[in-house]
Order: C-alpha cells, then structure tokens, then sequence
C-alpha cells in the first residue's frame, strides 16, 4: 500500500532507468522496486536519505532541487543561506567570506551564515539537557532524513528527538526579520535559499515535518552551483562585501559527524551516522537499551552532512578541511551563553507544532488478517532461497515474500527458484 | 509452551547463551512482526523491551534457550525456556539492584539488576519456574485489547 501526499525530492527518470538495481542494494529502508526492469521508489518507506542517488551509476535517480536560474516576480530581493558544508568544498586556504562573497556574485542579494545559529543552538540544547526531566536519550534534528526515519520506523521514538527549531530555519528567520526591517520590504518578499548537500532539506523545506511553512523558501544543490560559484570566485573584482550576521564563532564544525557533541559539554553522547548505524542505535533505544546515553547526534549521511549526495568534493578530503577551517576561524561559544539563555525562556527555539510519528501501515487494516497475512508470508520465505540476491527485484528474499502477500510480485519472480526447476 | 487453541500466530526462535554479538536480534524481530501485523505502538514497546530483557538475561546467564512467540485475539506471549544454571531465590532475583553478574559482565553495561523488575514492569503477567542446575522458563504476557 503506497501512502499518498508524502513529497520526496528525488524520482527515478524511467528514460535513463536500465534497471542495474543498484539502488535498490543501496537503500537502507529497503523502499525501492525494480519492476519491468524499471526502479520505483515506495512513497511511504522512502526516508529521503538520498542514498539511491548515490547509487546510480546512470545518475538515473535524479534530485528535484531547485534550479539556480529560476526566479519568481513574487520576490524583491533573494537570500543565499549556505550549508556549513558549501566551505568544505574548496581549497582549505579559501576563508568562508571569499565563498560569502562569491555567492553574491552568482546573483545573491544577501549571504547569510548559519554559524551563529548553530553556536546558539548548541546552547539551547545545553540548557534543554540540564532541565529535561522527560524520557532519555534525545536525538538530535537537524537531519531531516533521521526525523523521518524515526517518525516512519520507529514512531513511539518520537518524542525522543529534540524538538527544538534548527539553525537553517532559525536563520531563515532572523535573516527575514532582520531585512525586512532593514529595507522596509515584507518578509513574504524575501527569498530566502538555502545551499544544500542534501535532498532532505529540500523536503524538510517543501514538507516540513512540524509546521506549515518553513521559512526557507527554496534550496538548490552545492553539486548545482559549484561551477558558476568557482567561475564567479575566479574574478573577485565584481565581488560584493557588506556582510550580516559575520560574528559567527564555531562555524563549519557542525557539518561533520561529532563536531556539535565535542562542544556540547557533556559526556554522556553518541554521534553516529550512515542509516544503518543509526538504525542500531534506534533498535537499541527502542529495546531500552542506552540508558545512560543523554543525547545523539544523528546524521544519515555517512561521515555527517560533508557525506551528503549533492556535494562534489570527496568526504575525506571535505572531513580534514572542515577541521581545519574550524580551527582557523571557530571562536569561543560561550559569549553567547547570556543571550540564549534569555532566548530560551522566551520560546525562541521552540518548534512550531510537536513532531508527529508517521507509522507504515500494517500488512492489513485488520489485525486478524494482518496475522493470517504474516503466516502466509513466512511460509513463503520459507520456500524462497533466503540469499537475498535481489535479482528478482525485490531487496530480500523477506521482501519478496512480503510482496507476493501484498499482491505486488509472483513466486515465478524468483530466478534461482526458477533456475532450480 | 502453550496448547491455547485460539494461537494465530506462532514463530520459535533461539538464543545461545554468551553471544552478545547478536543479543537483542529476537526482540526485533518479535517487534518488526508486531509492527507489521498493526499493534499500537506502546504495546510493541512493552513487548519488546521485556522480551529484551529476558534475552539479555540468556545471553549473560544461560548456554541456550528457546523462545516461542505467540499472538491469540487477546495476549501476546514470550517464553523464554533456558538450560543453565537456574535461579536459586527468585524472590531476591526479583528485587531491584540484585544481580550475580561478575564485574567483567557489569562492565559491559549489564547485569544491574533491573534485567526481571523490568520484565515485570512491562509486562501483564509474569512466570518464572526455575530449577538451580537445570534451567529457566520466563512466560511474559501482554495483553493485547484495547
């Protein structure tokens, strides 16, 4: 049964598709097909990890960012919002300001940075953790394929993940507030975009897992922009200078897997990334395991957001530049305290609306039949190879049981069964 | 196990005793099935925090044991039957904070003694039978209406 109203920003282009199955090994949530030789992605399994994209040897599983060139006459001015990743992506002795710069050459109004709102939102957390008296471990949510995750496979997790807004959509925010007092303009005249490494964002923009609207407007790709932003970098004499929101202390640290928890101040801490890892991690919350573990830092994206599929420069290589841009211009976090301290109590980093859990629904709406169906299914496993070659085009032998249950497959998909005959 | 007529669903699993490796692979799969089938969700984590539990208790106590899952219209149930050293006071087993783990199980994170005073805690019904020298059989029911 595929849920419908679930919006991802990714889609198989049937035209490049030659069915390799690539994706379908790839993705950890196990939501793709391969039917008539063709990939299909199941709406309501599909976390948005991006994985698949990856995968693709054809680059047949395309990202639905949005394209630099297009502009809407609804706006007035545009906001480029860069993921802390975007500096990563070149040589390390370029400053963060030269790529701020660069992005206003490329057709930007203002740059904004997320670097004090992730300070501020290290704080926030701080304090969150000194006073939750709730249900322990925490988990954190600036990934939104994590969010989904949680929110699809393990929904009584839910209230486990922070609900505190997070630094892009802080940012947005402020950035909005700021300008439209500034320039006289209202705030729905602004566009504000954010530079992405990832196609979650652009769904946590689109279809945002607690509130209406996000105050993003759009996102586009870093793999989209590098080459214009590289040519525009290349002649720094058209550049632009006026910057916002420069105070910016830790930076670029909270791109990479464990950069938020090494200045969290406290000890109790995992950081883990790449969907199966973090999936353990959930089984084991989920079996009460972990009990002395206060807070998870969770990134899908393998190596934290530097991993992410629509960068272009290697993770490694992004890894040793984001701890060396740290180095170079990270501060020290705590001038903050003070502010978000009052920030806090005045509600400024609550979510909109709580997260609420999104369940996959069961074999069947009736659980006596859901019963009789999960019987027929393990028989069938039973009769199936269990080498989970997947060439059958369902992910696992488990899988292709489920499928013939649901109606979706026939037994005679299975080559080696058929091979065997 | 159970002769119960009315038993819709029954999967048998097993669990070898000092395999921390794959400990807790029983309780998700029992949970995956109860996802699947349509339970609610606190019910689930109930069963699966208690059969958890008991698996646990296995891994560090026991050589081996089987497990039977089943689901009838109204309880889910989880029994663990163990071969191994047995309980000697089950009244004290019970007790929070008593446990005879050796340091080098504590410092793996186990053996605090919360292993049965949980089970209790999520479960409706709780049996345990023990014979020192022999085994174990922990019968966890849950119940399943509304």
């Amino acid at each position: 049964m595929v849920a419908e109203g679930y919006y991802h920003a990714h889609e198989v282009c049937l035209e490049k598709c030659d069915g390799r199955m690539r994706c379908l090994r790839a993705c950890p949530t196990g939501a793709i097909r391969v039917r008539d030789g063709k990939a299909r992605i199941i709406s309501e399994l599909c976390v948005d990890c991006g994985d698949c994209i990856t995968a693709c040897p054809h680059s047949a599983v395309v990202p639905l960012a949005d394209r630099l060139d297009e502009r809407s006459p609804d706006y007035v001015c545009r906001i480029a919002i860069p993921s802390p990743v975007l500096y990563s992506q070149f040589p390390s002795d370029t400053p963060p300001r030269r790529i701020r710069e660069g992005l206003k050459q490329i057709g930007f109004d203002h740059v904004f940075d997320v670097s004090r709102a992730c300070d501020w939102a290290v704080l926030a957390t701080r304090i969150f953790l000194r006073e939750h008296t709730g249900k322990w471990p925490m988990i954190s949510s600036f990934c939104p394929a994590v969010v989904r995750l949680i929110q699809v496979k393990y929904p009584e997790l839910t209230e486990h993940i922070l609900a505190m807004e997070v630094p892009r959509e802080v940012t947005a925010r402020e950035a909005k507030m700021k300008l439209s007092k500034e320039l006289g303009i209202a705030p729905e005249k602004i566009e504000a975009v954010y530079v992405t490494a990832c196609p979650a964002k652009v769904v946590s923009i689109r279809q945002p897992a607690e509130k209406q609207k996000s105050w993003l407007d759009r996102a586009v790709a870093i793999s989209e922009i590098y080459g214009p932003l590289r040519n525009a970098m290349a002649h720094p004499e058209n550049g632009g200078t006026a910057e916002l929101f420069e105070d910016a202390t830790y930076g670029p640290g909270w791109s990479r897997l464990g950069g938020m928890t090494s200045v969290l101040g406290r000890e109790k801490w995992i950081a883990v990334s790449g969907t199966n890892d973090v999936t353990k991690i959930l089984d084991d919350i989920e079996n009460s395991r972990l009990r002395d573990v206060e807070f998870i830092e969770a990134s899908t994206c393998l190596g934290g957001c530097i991993g992410g599929p629509l960068t272009v420069e290697n993770i490694y290589v992004a890894r040793s530049r984001t701890i060396r841009l740290g180095e170079k211009h990270g501060g020290n976090i705590e001038r903050y305290a003070g502010q978000v301290e009052s920030l806090y109590r005045s509600g400024f980093f609550e979510m909109e609306n709580p997260l609420a859990p999104r369940p996959l629904s069961p074999l069947d709406p009736d659980i006596g039949k859901a019963i009789a169906k999960v019987r027929k299914r393990d028989e069938i496993y039973e009769s199936l190879p269990k080498i989970d070659c997947a060439a059958c085009g369902s992910p696992s032998c488990m899988a292709l049981a489920e499928d013939i249950v649901k109606g979706d497959a026939d037994r005679s998909q299975c080559v080696v069964l058929r091979a065997g005959r | 196990m159970s002769d119960d007529p009315e038993i819709m669903l029954r999967e048998r699993f097993s669990i070898q005793g000092g395999d921390f490796g794959r400990a807790g692979r029983v309780s998700t799969t029992i949970k995956s099935m109860l996802k699947q089938i349509g339970f609610p969700a606190p019910l689930i984590r109930r069963v699966a925090i208690a059969t958890y539990e008991a698996e646990i208790n296995v891994v560090v106590y026991a050589d081996r044991a089987d497990v039977t899952f089943e689901v009838t219209p109204t309880v889910i149930r989880v029994i663990l039957e163990d071969e191994g050293r047995g309980i000697a006071d089950l009244d004290l087993a019970m007790q929070e904070g008593y446990s005879t783990a050796t340091d080098e199980i504590r410092e793996m994170g186990f053996g605090a003694g919360m292993g049965l005073p949980n089970i209790k805690r999520n479960a409706d019904d709780l049996e345990i039978t023990s014979e020192v020298g022999v085994g174990t059989t922990v019968r966890i029911t849950v119940l399943a209406g509304e």
